[in-house]
């Protein structure tokens, strides 16, 4: 799972994909997941950044990352090949 | 390092500049008290789901409604429809406002009897009215209102028992330019069915004819059309005043003032685009003023108004279950209160807030209740802000009909709170027990005995 190459990320959260000409708005947490992707952290490296820092469970990441995701791929900010 | 608090991750498309179906709205601004009462508070008290009522809605808008009318009248009643929320404590707020009662059933007769109200300041309306409600009703000289002649002959035939003169008025439908016509209640102005049946009441002298009544029908966004209405029964008092040389006491002119709710399908929300009580009131009011009547003459105006009175008064608690993604990418939030309770949201896109704070970023979904049923859908978008498990919303202006139509389907109904003036909760429906519903049934000794 990889954000694309040429998808901008702004400071605020505001996500442009100039292939399909989409804007999106993400959530600070969000943005920061979407960031660690950039970097190529695995998702082992994300939930372990994530549950140190915030007041949440495995379970509840584990289902909520895993839905973030699909809709990172859905909307193609991201693809799916590993 | 301290934790802070969590927070879905969410993503959102942006649709610059273009109106979608999810409109401009901004329902996410969290709503954490109902009238100083905390939501989180009066759901670990009465439990989730839970109807709140507000007394100080209730009271500010029925004055409201008043002011419209008697600053444009000089005789004004409003009669409280008990079908719109019979709930006996929502009952006595209005009729501590001076409200009478409007019935439609023995049922609904007999409570308001119980809650106080003498028998001449109940009007019976409907098709369904049983000889012991006729009966009953007639020896408490209430208003009766002859929805049909197969009811006209039997309160004649009544009257040769009880040696009685009933107080009637009949119900009139007629054609206001609005469509559907309810033309399915009392008798057709147009085909003279009502100007007949006011002869047969006068000429059979049995009974006072004392009113005249209709009700064009309900959530009526065109003021005008009750101008209309106003001026056909207006025309019936004249014919009857030449005629027989009668005076009408009173012209009852029904409910169906819109509430500020948002009707399926509209792209305005419905607190900035339905009419106002004044807007109802300038229409009737000016015809009654502008007709022939001397000013001593001037029939008493009764209104019938049941959802614009107690429909904002209304708020629903509930709790999220549970978040799914749809096959299609749309995000499905499963509530604990569905249609069964929420019967409004067939025609009504309720106003649903948060009760907790949330960042500002938001999603589109679509709102479910718990039922097994595909029909359960409370919202089918809308947008607010990533919600999980547990997390409490408010739905709002839910007042009228929710609880009287509410069906006990799978699961049972919840408590009703009314909030009362000074903030303090106050049960005021328990909610249904295996206990109370099984104890309405019974299963016959033979059927007792199985193994498994
Ligand atoms: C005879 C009569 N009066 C009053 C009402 C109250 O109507 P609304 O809630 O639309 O004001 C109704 C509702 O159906 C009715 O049938």
């Amino acid at each position: 799972m990889k954000i694309k190459k040429n998808v901008a990320i702004s400071e605020s959260g505001f996500i442009f994909n100039p292939t399909t000409g989409d804007s999106f708005s993400t959530n600070p947490i969000g943005l920061e997941i979407i960031r660690m992707l950039k970097d190529d952290k695995s998702k082992d490296e994300i939930r372990k950044s994530i549950l140190s820092k915030y007041i949440t469970d495995e379970s509840t990441f584990e289902k909520d990352y895993y839905d973030f995701v699909m809709m990172l791929q859905t909307n193609q900010v991201a693809d799916d090949s590993e | 390092m301290e934790k802070i608090r969590y927070e879905r991750p969410v993503i959102k498309k942006l649709n610059t500049g273009v109106m979608n179906k999810y409109g401009t709205r901004t329902e996410y601004t969290p709503v954490t008290n109902i009238d100083g009462a905390r939501v989180k508070d009066l759901i670990s008290e009465f439990g989730s789901p839970l109807f709140v009522m507000s007394e100080q809605t209730i009271r500010k808008t029925y004055k409201d409604a008043v002011r419209a009318f008697t600053t444009r009248y000089p005789k004004v009643q409003f009669a409280w429809s008990y079908k719109t929320h019979y709930n006996n404590a929502i009952c006595s707020v209005f009729h501590q406002e001076g409200s009478w009662s409007e019935v439609v059933s023995g049922f609904e007769y007999n409570k308001a009897l119980l809650n106080g109200v003498p028998g001449n300041k109940i009007i019976f309306n409907g098709p369904d009215k049983t000889d012991d409600d006729l009966i009953l009703a007639i020896n408490n000289e209430s208003m009766i209102h002859i929805d049909h002649l197969d009811e006209l002959y039997r309160i004649i035939e009544l009257t040769d028992e009880l040696k009685k003169r009933p107080k009637v008025a009949i119900r009139v439908n007629m054609d206001t330019g609005v469509y559907p016509m309810w033309d399915r209640f009392g008798f057709n102005y147009e085909s003279g069915q009502a100007w007949d049946a006011i002869n047969k009441i006068i000429l059979t002298n049995k009974m006072d004819l004392i009113g005249l009544h209709t009700h064009i029908g309900t959530f009526m966004l065109t003021p005008s059309a009750y101008a209309v209405a106003a001026t056909k029964l207006l025309d019936l008092a004249f014919h009857i005043k030449s005629k027989f040389g009668k005076n009408i006491t009173y012209i009852d002119m029904g409910g169906g003032f819109a509430s500020r709710n948002t009707l399926k399908g509209s792209y305005l929300m419905g607190a900035d685009s339905v009419p106002t009580f004044d807007d109802y009131a300038e229409a009737i009011c000016s015809a009654l003023l502008n007709s022939e009547y001397s000013k001593e003459d001037l029939p008493l105006l009764i209104l019938e108004s049941g959802r614009s009175l107690v429909d904002e008064a209304g708020f629903l608690l509930g709790t999220v279950l549970a978040n799914k993604r749809l096959s299609d990418g749309r995000k499905a939030t499963i509530m604990d209160f569905g249609v069964n309770i929420l019967f409004t949201s067939f025609w009504y896109e309720h106003k649903i807030s948060p009760a907790q704070e949330f960042s500002h970023y938001t999603e589109d979904s679509v709102i479910y209740g718990p039922l097994c049923m595909n029909i359960d859908v409370i919202r089918e978008n809308i947008t607010l802000p990533p919600m999980k498990k547990g997390d409490n919303v408010v739905v709002h202006t839910v007042g009228a009909y929710n609880m009287t139509q509410w069906m006990q389907f799978i699961a049972m109904r919840p408590n009703i709170v009314m909030i009362d003036m000074d903030g303090k909760p106050h049960l005021i429906r328990k909610k249904e027990t295996l206990e109370y519903m099984n104890s309405l049934e019974i299963t016959p000794e033979y059927l007792k005995d199985f193994k498994l």
